[in-house]
C-alpha cells in the first residue's frame, strides 16, 4: 500500500513538471522536462553508470569504515569513564566547525582520488554514529548494573554481554542518520575536486549546460540516498528487533 | 562496578571448595548467618537503626511501608551504593565477605530478551568471563518446570515465568544467602502463591531474605518476621508451625490479620 502512495505521488509529481515545462515554455538549459531528463539518463547511461559506481562506492566504504570508527569509540567511552570526560567536550566541539569548509583542505591532504571523499564521508557520519550508539550504551538499566554487580561481573564482559545488545536499537537510529548525510559527504568531496562521480559528472554538465544531464545525475543520486535508506532502515530495524528477542 | 580479575575471586574465598559459592560448584557451602546492626543515615538524617541477625538457612520476611528502608537494608547487604552512610557492622557468621555468598532477585525478572531462556540462566557465568556449565542449567530451568522452554526467547513467556527463569538464573549462581526484593509482587494470586512454594522448595538449605508488602506471603513463608517502622526494626511472632504453611490454616490467617492491622497502624 505504502509503495503504491509513492508510486501515485511520483507519478503526479512528474506530471505536473512535464506540465509546467510545456504550458510555461522556460527553455531547456533552465529547466529541461521530465522526458528530456529521461532521454539523457538513457543517451548517457554507460557513463552515469560509471560514476554512479565511483559516488556508491565512496558512500560505502565511507559508511562502514564511519560506522567501525564511531561504534568503536562510543564503547571506549562508555568504558572508560576518564576518556569521556576528556574527550566527549571535545566530540561536541568538532561539530562547531563546519566539515564541508574542510573538504578543500582533505583534498590537498588526501587527493583527487577516492581517498578524500571517504574520509569526508567518515568524518560527517561518525558524530551522529558514535552520539547515538555512546547514548544507547550509557543508558542501561541500573538495575541490570546491580544485578551484575551481584554476579561478580567484569566491567568488559558486562559491555559486551549486555550493554551493547542493548544499545543496539540506538546504533541503528545514528546509522539511519548517518545513511542519509554520507552522500551529501561523498559529492560534496566530489565537487571540491574530482574525476569521477556522481557530483562530479553534475558539476561538468552544468558548466556545458547539459542541464537534462545534471538533472539525470541528480535524481541518479537522489535514488542512491533512498536506496541506501531502505537498505540502513532494514538493519536498522532488524537490530531493534534482535534488541527485543523477536 | 567492581573489577575482579578470577585469579583474585578464588584467591579472596579462602576455605571454600572451588575457591567460590558460585557458578559451577553444585555443592554448596553450609549457609551461615548475616548480623546486621547499625544506623543508616541520608544526609545526615538518621532514617533507621537496626540490630537483627537473619538466621542461617531460615527465611527472614522484612516488612514495613513503602519508603521506610526494607530494600535499603538489602542493598546494604549487597555491598551496593545507596546514596546514604551506614555505620555499623554487616557480617555473615562464617566471616567470609558477603559479597561472594549473596546472590539477590529483584520484582522485575530482568531477563534479557536478545538471549534464550536458558542463555538467560546461565548469563553469570558469561559475565564472570567463565566457561558456563550449561548442563547444570538445563537442569535447573526442568526445576522450575521450564524444561520445554530452554530455547524460546523470554519475551514469548508470561510474567510468572519469567520470574522462574530470575529464581533459576539466582539458583545458577549457586551462593549461599538469597535476597528476594519484591519478587512476587507483580505476579496474580494464584501464579504467586505458586512461586512462593517453588521459591522455598529450591531455596531451602539457603538463608534467605525476603522483602515483602504482603503480610499473607510473610505469614505463609517466614521462620522470622521483621518489621520496620519509625526508623526501627522489630522482631514479630511468628507461627510455630515450619514453612511453607497452608494458606487457609487458621494461625497463618491470624498472623497475617494481625501483621495487616500492625502495618496500618505504623508510622514511617
Amino acid at each position: 500500500m505504502k509503495g503504491k502512495d509513492t508510486l501515485l505521488t511520483l507519478v503526479i509529481g512528474l506530471g505536473l513538471w512535464q506540465a509546467a515545462v510545456t504550458l510555461t515554455d522556460v527553455p531547456h538549459f533552465i529547466l529541461p522536462s521530465p522526458s528530456r531528463v529521461a532521454q539523457a539518463l538513457f543517451i548517457h547511461r554507460a557513463t552515469i553508470f560509471d560514476h554512479t559506481l565511483a559516488t556508491a562506492t565512496e558512500v560505502v566504504l565511507g559508511l562502514v569504515i564511519g560506522t567501525i570508527l564511531g561504534t568503536v569509540t562510543a564503547v571506549q567511552l562508555a568504558l572508560f569513564r576518564t576518556a569521556e570526560r576528556l574527550i566527549l567536550p571535545i566530540l561536541v566541539f568538532t561539530q562547531a566547525v563546519p566539515v564541508f569548509a574542510l573538504a578543500p583542505l582533505l583534498t590537498l591532504w588526501f587527493g583527487y582520488g577516492i581517498g578524500s571523499k571517504i574520509v569526508m564521508t567518515v568524518l560527517i557520519i561518525f558524530f551522529p554514529v558514535t552520539s547515538a550508539f555512546h547514548d544507547g550504551l550509557t543508558r542501561t538499566d541500573n538495575r541490570f548494573h546491580d544485578l551484575a554487580h551481584a554476579m561478580g561481573a567484569r566491567k568488559v564482559r558486562f559491555m559486551w554481554h549486555v550493554q551493547i545488545p542493548s544499545a543496539l536499537p540506538d546504533l541503528g537510529t545514528g546509522l539511519k542518520l548517518a545513511a542519509v548525510y554520507a552522500p551529501i559527504g561523498a559529492v560534496i568531496g566530489e565537487w571540491v575536486g574530482a574525476s569521477k562521480g556522481l557530483g562530479y559528472l553534475m558539476l561538468l554538465a552544468n558548466g556545458r549546460a547539459k542541464i537534462d544531464l545534471m538533472f539525470a545525475s541528480l535524481i541518479v543520486l537522489a535514488c542512491l540516498t533512498v536506496l541506501l535508506h531502505i537498505v540502513v532502515g532494514r538493519l536498522a530495524l532488524w537490530l531493534t528487533r534482535y534488541a527485543q528477542g523477536k | 562496578m567492581r573489577i575482579t580479575s578470577p585469579q583474585c575471586r578464588t584467591s579472596c574465598v579462602p576455605g571454600t571448595a572451588g575457591g567460590r559459592f558460585s557458578g559451577n560448584n553444585t555443592q554448596m557451602t553450609k549457609a551461615p548467618g548475616i548480623v546486621f546492626s547499625g544506623q543508616y543515615r541520608l544526609n545526615g538524617n538518621l532514617l533507621f537503626e537496626a540490630a537483627v541477625e537473619f538466621p542461617a538457612a531460615q527465611w527472614t520476611c522484612l516488612l514495613g511501608r513503602s519508603g521506610v528502608g526494607k530494600s535499603t537494608i538489602l542493598r546494604l547487604l549487597l555491598g551496593f551504593d545507596t546514596g546514604g552512610t551506614f555505620d555499623g557492622t554487616i557480617q555473615a557468621t562464617n566471616a567470609l565477605p558477603l559479597a561472594y555468598q549473596i546472590s539477590y532477585m529483584a520484582q522485575s525478572a530482568l531477563v534479557l530478551p536478545w538471549l534464550s531462556v536458558l542463555e538467560n540462566i546461565y548469563i553469570g557465568a558469561c559475565l564472570r568471563g567463565g566457561k558456563p556449565d550449561i548442563d547444570l542449567a538445563r537442569s535447573l530451568l526442568g526445576r522450575v518446570g521450564l524444561s520445554g522452554h530452554a530455547h524460546q526467547k523470554p519475551g514469548t513467556l508470561s510474567g510468572g515465568m519469567r520470574q522462574r527463569i530470575a529464581l533459576a538464573r539466582t539458583l545458577f549462581e549457586n551462593r549461599p544467602v538469597v535476597l528476594l526484593d519484591e519478587p512476587f509482587s507483580a505476579l496474580d494470586a494464584a501464579t504467586r502463591a505458586e512461586m512462593q512454594e517453588l521459591a522455598a522448595d529450591v531455596l531451602q538449605g539457603r538463608t534467605v531474605v525476603l522483602v515483602t508488602h504482603d503480610p499473607g506471603e510473610a505469614a505463609r513463608l517466614a521462620h522470622q518476621i521483621l518489621v520496620m517502622s519509625a526508623g526501627k526494626t522489630r522482631s514479630w511472632p511468628v507461627p510455630d508451625s515450619v514453612p511453607v504453611r497452608q494458606i487457609h490454616a487458621p494461625e497463618t490467617i491470624t498472623c497475617q490479620a494481625r501483621l495487616l492491622d500492625h502495618l496500618r497502624k505504623a508510622t514511617l
